[in-house]
C-alpha cells in the first residue's frame, strides 16, 4: 500500500539564524554618491545579537527548499471539509494579469476605469443570477466580513423601524463565525439544537419579538440541506425578524437552488470557495453579499450604477451602513471569480455542483458502515463521519495522522462540534474517481489497522518529515520566536 | 471515569460542590476526557455577577474551544489563579486542583435543577 520509492535526498532545514556563519555576506552596496553623515552615537550599535550572517545562495536555498515543502491543491488531493479547497483554474490567473486589470490604480477617475467598473457590475449581475438576490455588494474582503456587513444591515433595518431587538438565533450546525458576528453587532446569541436538520418547531420555540434575525448555514456544516428552510424563513418573517444565510457552502447549491428564492434576506458568498479564487496564504479572499429588495437601501457605499452605457459609483444613499472596505474590495479576486463564471458558463457551474455532490456521496458510499455516519440524511458536498466505530482505542486524530503515512492530506477533524470526533471530508468536483478510490482505500486500510494493529495509528505519522508533534505542549508553552539563548 | 457522589452536576458537564452559600465549580472528568489536552483557560473575575446558564469562561483544548456555562447565579468570590498558567490541571485533577471558580449563591433554589452523580452518569451514557 505505502510506496517504497527512495527518499534518500531528504534535506532538513535549520532556521536562517541557525545557519549563520560570522563574516558571511549576502549583499553589496554601491559607493555612496552623497556626503556621509554621522548619526548620533546613541543611535548606533556594534552588533545585533543573533542577527544571521549568510550568503545570497544560502538564503535562496533556504527559501527554495521550504517552498518545496508546501502542500496545496496544486500538489495533491486536499479534502478539507468546510474549507472547500477547490482547484483554482489557471485561466483565472491569466485574466487577473491582463495589464488593463493588473495595472490600474484604485484612484484612477471613473471615466478612465470603465472596464473595471463594468467587470464588477457584470460580476454582481452573475452572482445575482446564481443566488436569486436582486442586489449584490462585492466589497467585503472575506466571508466573515461579509457576515458582519450583512448583520449590520439587518441591525440598520430594525433600527429604521424603531425595533429594539436584542437576540439572534443560531443553530448548532452553523459556522463558528456566525455567533462571533452576532456578538460583534451587539446581539445576544440564542443557540438552537438542530438534530442534524433544523426544524421549524425548534425555531418556533425560541422565536419572539426580541429576535432580530436567524443566522443559518445552508447546506449546514454536516453537509445537509436545510429542508425546512422556506417554512423557517416564513416563521421568522411573520414575527418581524430577518434571515441571514451563511453562503460558505453555496458550492453545493449553485445552479440548482437559489437562496434568494427560499426567503433568505442576506447571504454572503465566499468567492474563494464557490468561485475558485485562491485561498492562498490566508488571503486575500472576497465575501460579497446578496440582499433582498427590502435591504437594498442599507447596502455599503459606494454602489456601482449603470447609466446609459457608462458605470459610476453612487455615494448618495442616506440609509447605507457606510463603507466596509477601502476602495472597492479585492479587485484582483473579483476578476478571477468573473473569469471562472465565464469560463464555466451556466451549465458548467451546475455541473460543478453536481460533481461536488457526487464525489462526496461516492466517498460516503465507500466508507459508510466501516466509519460511523451519525447523520444519515442525504449528503450534499461534504460528508461527516464520527470516530465511534474505530477499533483499538484509536481516535480521529490517529486516523488523520495515519493518512499522512499513506500520502494523503488529512480532512478537517473535530469540526463540526455536534459530531464526536468528527472527520469531515469535502473532495470538491475536480477529483477523479481514481483519486477518490485511492483515498477511500487508504481510509479503509487504516480502519482495519485500527482493529488489528492500532499502534500503527497511534505512532503515526512515521513516514513524514516530522513524527507526531506535541500539540498540547506547543499550545501551552508556545515558543513564538527564535532567541540567541535557544541556539 | 470518576464521578464523586458528594458533587452535583449539570448537563453542560460542570460539577458543583456546595458549602453553606458558596458553590465551587469545575468541569467533570467526562468533560476533560472529551475535550482532550486542555491548553488554555479563561475565568471570570472576582466580583463578576454570574447568571445561571450563561457563559462565564472558556476552555480551549487541542480539539476545540468551549464555553463554560455558570450552573448557578451569584457573585464570583474566588477564582483558581493557578489554572490559567497550568491548564493541564483540568486534565489531571478535574475535581480537586482543577477547580475553577467559587461563587456566593444569589438564588439557592437553582440547586434543585442540578443532577446527582447517578443521573449525570445516565445522561452521559445517552450521549
Amino acid at each position: 500500500m505505502i510506496g517504497t520509492d527512495s527518499r534518500g535526498l531528504v534535506l532538513d532545514e535549520p532556521l536562517l539564524f541557525e545557519q549563520s556563519q560570522p563574516g558571511r555576506i549576502g549583499f553589496s552596496l554601491p559607493e555612496a554618491d552623497v556626503p556621509h553623515t554621522a548619526p548620533a552615537a546613541e543611535l548606533l550599535r556594534d552588533e545585533i545579537t543573533g542577527f544571521p550572517e549568510l550568503s545570497e545562495v544560502d538564503v535562496i536555498r533556504h527559501y527554495t527548499r521550504l517552498s518545496t515543502w508546501n502542500y496545496g491543491v496544486d500538489s495533491g488531493f486536499y479534502p478539507l471539509g468546510s474549507c472547500t479547497m477547490k482547484y483554482n483554474p489557471k485561466i483565472n490567473e491569466v485574466a487577473a494579469r491582463l495589464p488593463g486589470f493588473s495595472d490600474i490604480h484604485p484612484q484612477t477617475p471613473e471615466a478612465l476605469n470603465q472596464g473595471a467598473l463594468e467587470l464588477m457590475y457584470r460580476l454582481e449581475r452573475a452572482l445575482a443570477e446564481v443566488s436569486g438576490f436582486p442586489a449584490i455588494c462585492l466589497q467585503p474582503a472575506a466571508g466573515a466580513q461579509g457576515e458582519l456587513a450583512g448583520m449590520l444591515m439587518i441591525r440598520a433595518w430594525h433600527e429604521a423601524r424603531g425595533n429594539k431587538r436584542t437576540k439572534v438565533i443560531i443553530p448548532d450546525t452553523a459556522h463558528g463565525t456566525n455567533p462571533a458576528t452576532a456578538a460583534l453587532c451587539g446581539y445576544e446569541v440564542v443557540p438552537v439544537v438542530s438534530d442534524g436538520i433544523l426544524s421549524r418547531d425548534a425555531v418556533a420555540a425560541v422565536m419572539s419579538n426580541e429576535v432580530a434575525a436567524l443566522m443559518i448555514t445552508n447546506p449546514n456544516t454536516l453537509g445537509l440541506f436545510e429542508a425546512d428552510i422556506r417554512a423557517i424563513c416564513a416563521l421568522v418573517h411573520e414575527q418581524g425578524g430577518l434571515v441571514y444565510s451563511d453562503g460558505a457552502n453555496l458550492n453545493a447549491l449553485m445552479g440548482i437552488s437559489r437562496p434568494g428564492d427560499l426567503g433568505i434576506d442576506v447571504m454572503h458568498f465566499n468567492l474563494h470557495k464557490t468561485f475558485s479564487t485562491p485561498h492562498g496564504g490566508g488571503g486575500p479572499g472576497a465575501g460579497p453579499i446578496g440582499v433582498s429588495a427590502e435591504l437594498i437601501p442599507y447596502l455599503p457605499l459606494p454602489v456601482i450604477i449603470k447609466e446609459n452605457q457608462n458605470y459610476r459609483f453612487d455615494y448618495e444613499r442616506p440609509h447605507s451602513i457606510g463603507r466596509v472596505k477601502a476602495f472597492y474590495g479585492h479587485f484582483g479576486i473579483l476578476v478571477r471569480a468573473y473569469s471562472y463564471i465565464l469560463a464555466m458558463g451556466g451549465p458548467g457551474l451546475k455541473k460543478a455542483t453536481e460533481l461536488a455532490v457526487l464525489n462526496a456521496n461516492y466517498i460516503r458510499a465507500r466508507l459508510e458502515g466501516v466509519y460511523a455516519l451519525p447523520f444519515t440524511e442525504r449528503s450534499l458536498h461534504e460528508v461527516v463521519f464520527s470516530e465511534e466505530n474505530l477499533g483499538g482505542g484509536c481516535r480521529t486524530l490517529d486516523v488523520a495522522k495515519r493518512l499522512i503515512d499513506y500520502g494523503f492530506h488529512p480532512p478537517t477533524i473535530y469540526f463540526p462540534l455536534v459530531v464526536a470526533g468528527a472527520l469531515m471530508i469535502e473532495p470538491t468536483e475536480t477529483e477523479s474517481k481514481q483519486t477518490l478510490d485511492d483515498f477511500c482505500d487508504a481510509l479503509l486500510a487504516i480502519a482495519a489497522e485500527a482493529e488489528h494493529e492500532p499502534d500503527k495509528l497511534k505512532q503515526a505519522p512515521t513516514r513524514a518529515r516530522r513524527r507526531r508533534l506535541d500539540e498540547a505542549t506547543a499550545a501551552r508553552k508556545p515558543r513564538l520566536r527564535w532567541r540567541p539563548s535557544s541556539n | 471515569m470518576d464521578f464523586p457522589d458528594e458533587l452535583k452536576y449539570t448537563e453542560e458537564h460542570e460539577w458543583i460542590a456546595i458549602e453553606a452559600d458558596i458553590a465551587t465549580i469545575g468541569i467533570s472528568d467526562f468533560a476533560q476526557s472529551q475535550l482532550g489536552d486542555i491548553v488554555f483557560v479563561e475565568l471570570p473575575e472576582v466580583g463578576d455577577e454570574l447568571e445561571a446558564g450563561k457563559p462565564c469562561g472558556v476552555v480551549e483544548s487541542v480539539k476545540a474551544v468551549s464555553d463554560i456555562y455558570s450552573p448557578l447565579s451569584g457573585e464570583v468570590v474566588e477564582i483558581n489563579e493557578e489554572l490559567p498558567d497550568a491548564p493541564e490541571t483540568l486534565n489531571t485533577s478535574p475535581y480537586e486542583d482543577g477547580w475553577m471558580i467559587k461563587i456566593r449563591l444569589s438564588n439557592p433554589q437553582e440547586l434543585d435543577d442540578l443532577l446527582d452523580a447517578d443521573s449525570y452518569q445516565e445522561l452521559i451514557k445517552e450521549d
